[in-house]
């Protein structure tokens, strides 16, 4: 799975020649974009990375999950990934924060970096994009959306712990 | 919103702190965190730029609009009430082709030129259509087909395969995606919303 990397770079390059596109130079400007992108995220990243240390060294974090556990428990997650699935659909930053926090803890190839992984990946900050994408029309009235789109959230934390225990027989 | 959720974290630290005898540790861990998360964007600066260089290849190349001809056939089964020559219908396959290449700087503009238009389409009425309901439902449970960002952080904190979750992330968003489109199209149904009043 991990050659999928070297593979793709060697794809978009050699569909770049034949497209005549001047890769290095495209190559470089996208490399400042993402240098730039860094830059834009860096102050709210180190924001809330620091306040979810915060929320950690003073054992804060450790009593909301044991307060969670049963929940928890009852569906199957590991205890550590609860702060994350109740944050994720909300900032994004704050979720990476929240990963980073659990990589540093339980490692990234543990069962709850993995669940948290696969989770952070399958889902998007859903009530930044509700907002974002209605907030450019009329619409006052959204129906059905949010909480469809939280449900399909739910889904996607239920499928990453079951996705999870079958690939990795954790 | 995240002004609320920063400054409860940091409060419920620093009362938790002092009923629970912490705050040593949370003194210390407060200043060699920002310390260490400026490390964590440094660590990951080399990958996020190589990467999103790539990304720009694929663009220029024309990726975006390979996915979006791919997809055309089965998204046009989903917003039925679209014609596939609109300009509402190709921002819609654009967005969502852009989002599972992970390219969400390109993708948010076709998504909101996408709503602009739904939204002229739906007369500057102030119900959601059943078409913007479908499109925001599809691009909160949107497909990445790289999650490359969290192969990074996953590779900086010294995982031995960082992109070993990826058959995992496609079952997962594809479960989600699933059921969001199966939901929004029953309550599609159901909620049939008013006539417009002409403006």
């Amino acid at each position: 799975m991990n050659f999928i990397i070297p593979a793709f770079i060697a794809i978009t390059v050699a569909a770049g020649f034949i497209k005549k596109v001047p890769v290095f130079s495209v190559f470089a400007d996208g490399a400042k974009k993402g240098l730039l992108t860094l830059y834009r995220i860096a102050p709210t990243l180190i924001g809330l990375i620091v306040a979810v240390d915060m929320l950690k060294a003073s054992s804060a974090m450790e009593t909301l999950c044991s307060f969670l556990s049963p929940v928890a428990q009852t569906l199957g997650f590991p205890k550590e990934i609860i702060p994350m699935v109740l944050l994720r659909p909300v900032s994004g930053s704050g979720s990476t924060a929240l990963l980073n926090q659990l990589y540093s803890d339980c490692g990234p190839d543990s069962f709850a970096g993995r669940v948290a992984s696969v989770l952070a990946g399958s889902t998007e900050t859903t009530f930044y994009a509700v907002t974002l994408y209605f907030g450019s029309t009329k619409v006052k009235n959204i129906r059905h959306t949010l909480w469809v789109a939280l449900t399909a959230d739910f889904t996607a934390a239920v499928m990453a712990v079951l996705t999870v225990r079958i690939f990795f027989g954790m | 919103m995240l002004s609320y959720i920063w400054g409860g974290m940091i409060a419920a630290a620093v009362i938790f702190a002092l009923f629970t005898g912490n705050a040593e540790s949370l003194s210390q861990g407060t200043l060699n965190s920002a310390q260490d998360a400026i490390s964590l964007l440094i660590t990951m600066a080399g990958i996020l730029c190589l990467w999103s260089g790539i990304m720009e290849i694929a663009e220029r190349c024309g990726f975006t609009n390979l996915i979006s001809k791919i997809l055309s056939p089965v998204l046009s089964k989903l917003f039925k009430g679209l014609s596939a020559k609109s300009k509402a219908y190709k921002d819609i396959c654009m967005n969502i082709s852009a989002n599972m290449l992970g390219l969400g700087n390109a993708a948010t503009p076709f998504g909101l030129s996408a709503m602009r238009e739904l939204d002229t389409l739906n007369h500057g009425s102030s119900y959601a259509s059943n078409e913007m309901v479908l499109f925001v439902v599809m691009n909160t449970a949107s497909i990445q087909i790289i999650p490359a960002m969290i192969g990074t952080l996953r590779q900086s904190y010294g995982s031995q395969t960082p992109f070993d979750i990826m058959p995992c992330v496609w079952i997962s968003s594809a479960s989600a995606l699933a059921v969001a489109l199966i939901l929004a199209i029953i309550f599609n149904g159901i909620s049939k919303k008013p006539l417009n009043k002409s403006p």
